[in-house]
């Protein structure tokens, strides 16, 4: 065993990346023992670099090249490899079985221990290792405790551990800088098909999916007219920041691996939201997830692969819109219409438990339906007649006649501390104001039968709505 | 007997004999066409009346405004959420209220809503939004002007181009088209070569698609078609007719459902049957 110790002297923060690459240049073995120190696993090195010596020399000028002012030291174990490389300066091979002597010269202070122990080694007049070394194994574990132990041992140089290799953090991320700017979505498609391939196969090859994607892209940038540099050249874009790259980012519910169901969803991505400008320069990087093992049970109703419901879901929100695709939450308020769109994930289904059969069982017992209302959005506007207090004729649109019977008003307000203050995440009519109104049901004949709306009066200026019909 | 002859031969039956003028396959060796899967609705009197609603095929629903379409609907909804499967709704003129679903039971979870429509509010009819008179009463004739049918269109198209996409994804146990406050004159408008395109679609899965309207449209396309009528309205019964209004309360309507056309019967029945059920207000209980 033979490792090899690099420490640099007064060594910047910014530099310990630095020293560790270096030290990884010539082994992956490299632990960053701390942010002036490095040691690496020199066994089996010499057949590329030539002995110890050579491979010192070689260590050295490396990281004189990186601007670093290292000492190199070589020993049997780790420690006694740091020991030296702290202690003496320069070049130091140390031959194996022979670190005590020659650790023996260095001051206690190389070891790095704490100032009270320094002070008690100090007090019994132990300035160098060789006299620690000296110490008699259980006089001084009687003094100064199993830490004593290690001091002693690592005075010797006879301290054996593991490496422990510093791992770089696992990133999946691939750029490419287009050679001319590209304008055009097909050309870019290209681009981020062979992107996605490689990200793709190296997920693969570490058993990996993916939960999420970004995707970064540097624009050309253009003189606007104020001229002011300018990202997108749409008059009536905002104004970017020229050196701030655009990102977009598509999170799917369960990790996923498929280079074309990913190529699609950017495509449709960024035909919703094009970038304004041609792009220079992308880098995609993906959030590596391990693959959920999927099998569905036989009994259990199918329901939609979900690669295929994302890719469906991003299809649709480009007819439609993102914010008009998803499941409706009611929102636990009396105000009328109060819901929000949240994301379309179905939970796998579980099978009916006993208990939830019952549940089931009970529900398909026979039950009246229940009368339900069908909205207009927004409201219609209405002219009503009222005699009594009570509508007895309505025009709105194509609903006109008279009032055959009617229920109501039964009055409802809220939120009136809100003044017209808007909260967009409310999707209602009254864009997130207090409302206070009056609701009727009216039964209306027709040509075709009678029909039931609920209509209802702003109670601030009077006016009358058709809020849906009950089907 | 649960089965009926299947007038479209099987190919892979016999491929030997499917080939050139002998593709003709004689009509001692048709196929037997299985009786196909159906979902109940949970209401008797309709279950009773259609067998259900027919898995691998297209249904229609039709009737006026308040005809008892949506209550059936969701009662469907309803009992295809309760057993975990995915539903689908292509809501052409966004009138789906989800508070009324989750009154009738759908996980609202399990229901994939898909809201077409997006009108430019400079561009559509007389709403709560726009600006009113003073008076509050009267409104300007142009903003109380009849729904831009050009808008209605491209709610549709949306609608078909959605539905697509949905038949296309596969998974779903029920896919809906609400065209329900869609002008019968452009339902009728959907080519009928598309209805057919839904049809083959959903054909051998085990996804039932069903289309809410005024009027029919998909015709032959459609396996079983749905003649919805409102009967009468109920009101609390001690106070019909009573002062003041608001003493009166709306408890439900009767409403009846015909048959016109069902391919899930063995045979076609010598007049259309119909059967009569009755919606109860969410606030009756």
């Amino acid at each position: 065993m033979l490792f090899a110790a690099i420490y640099v002297p007064a060594c910047a923060p910014e530099q310990a990346a630095a020293l560790l690459d270096c030290a990884q240049a010539f082994s992956p073995r490299a632990e960053a023992t701390a942010a002036d120190t490095v040691v690496l696993d020199a066994a089996g090195l010499d057949r590329l670099f030539g002995p110890p010596a050579k491979l010192a020399q070689d260590l050295a000028r490396r990281a004189q090249e990186m601007g670093l002012e290292a000492n190199v030291a070589m020993a049997a174990n780790p420690d006694a490899a740091i020991l030296a490389a702290r202690g003496f300066a320069g070049i130091t091979v140390i031959p194996p079985g022979k670190q005590a002597e020659r650790l023996g010269p260095l001051p206690i202070d190389v070891l790095q221990v704490a100032p009270e122990i320094l002070e008690t080694l100090d007090r019994w007049g132990v300035r160098n290792l060789r006299a620690l070394a000296a110490l008699p194994e259980v006089a001084l574990v009687e003094r100064l405790g199993q830490e004593g132990l290690r001091l002693e041992k690592l005075a010797r140089g006879a301290v054996e551990r593991p490496l422990v290799p510093a791992e770089p953090p696992l990133t999946f991320e691939e750029t490419m800088e287009m050679e001319y700017p590209v304008a055009l979505l097909e050309p870019l498609a290209f681009v981020l098909g062979r992107l996605l391939e490689q990200l793709c196969a190296r997920l693969e090859a570490r058993a990996l999916a993916t939960n999420e994607l970004r995707l970064t892209l540097v624009l050309d940038r253009v003189i606007g007219r104020s001229g002011h540099r300018v990202i997108d050249s749409d008059s009536n874009s905002m104004t970017r920041s020229p050196d701030l790259p655009i990102t977009r980012s598509l999170r799917f519910p369960l990790p996923m691996l498929d280079a074309r169901l990913f190529l699609k969803l950017l495509q449709l991505e960024l035909r919703a939201h094009p970038p304004g400008a041609p792009v220079v320069k992308v880098a995609l990087a993906a959030e590596p997830a391990k693959p959920r093992p999927g099998q569905e049970g036989l009994f259990l109703p199918a329901t939609p692969a979900p690669d295929r419901l994302e890719l469906t879901l991003a299809r649709l929100a480009a007819i439609v819109g993102g914010q008009k695709i998803g499941a409706a939450e009611v929102l636990d308020t009396h105000r009328p219409d109060a819901f929000e769109m949240r994301r379309f994930a179905p939970a796998t289904p579980q099978g009916l438990k006993p208990s939830s059969k019952d549940r089931y069982m009970a529900r398909l017992k026979p039950c009246p339906p229940a009368m339900v209302l069908r909205r207009f959005r927004p409201p219609l506007v209405a002219e009503v007649e009222v005699r009594e207090g009570e509508p007895v004729r309505i025009t709105a649109g194509e609903i006109r006649g008279e009032v055959a019977s009617v229920s109501g008003p039964w009055r409802s307000s809220g939120d009136g501390w809100r003044g017209k203050e808007r909260t967009p995440r409310i999707h209602t009519d009254d864009h997130g104001s207090g409302w206070a109104r009056d609701e009727w049901d009216i039964a209306v004949p027709g040509k075709q039968g009678i029909a039931l709306y609920r209509i209802y009066r702003r109670l601030d200026s009077g006016a009358w709505f058709v809020e849906g019909s009950y089907d | 007997m649960s089965a009926a002859l299947c007038a479209v031969p099987a190919p892979t039956r016999n491929p030997g004999v499917l080939t050139g003028i002998e593709g003709v396959l004689p009509a001692s060796r048709l196929g037997v066409r299985p009786q196909p899967r159906t979902i109940l609705s949970g209401i008797p009197s309709v279950d009773e009346l259609t067998g259900g609603i027919p898995r691998g095929g297209l249904t229609e629903i039709f009737g006026p405004a308040s005809s008892g379409r949506t209550s059936l609907l969701l009662a469907l909804m309803a009992q295809m959420t309760a057993r975990e499967e995915v539903c689908a709704l292509v809501d052409a003129s966004d009138a789906f209220d989800p508070p009324s679903a989750a009154a009738a039971g759908v996980n609202l979870e399990r229901l994939l809503w898909v809201r077409c429509g997006g009108i430019p509010p400079q561009r559509h009819r007389g709403t709560e939004n726009r600006e009113i008179s003073t008076s509050g009463h009267r409104v300007n004739d142009s903003i109380a002007r009849s729904p831009d049918q050009s808008i209605t269109r491209s709610c549709v198209e949306q609608a078909l181009r959605a539905l697509d996409l949905l038949l296309q994804a596969g998974g779903f146990g029920l896919l809906v088209m609400d065209l329900g406050d869609i002008p019968p004159a452009i339902a009728r408008r959907v080519p009928l070569a598309s209805w057919f395109r839904f049809r083959r679609a959903v054909e051998n899965t085990e996804t039932a698609l069903v289309v809410i309207e005024q009027e029919v449209s998909a015709k032959s396309c459609a396996s079983l078609v749905l003649k919805h009528s409102a009967v009468s309205t109920q009101q609390s019964a001690k106070a019909a007719g009573a002062k003041p209004a608001h003493a009166r309360l709306l408890q439900g309507m009767q409403l009846e459902v015909e048959v016109l056309n069902s391919r899930v019967w063995q045979r076609k029945p010598a007049r259309s049957a119909t059967a009569s059920f009755e919606s109860r207000a969410a606030w009756c209980g």
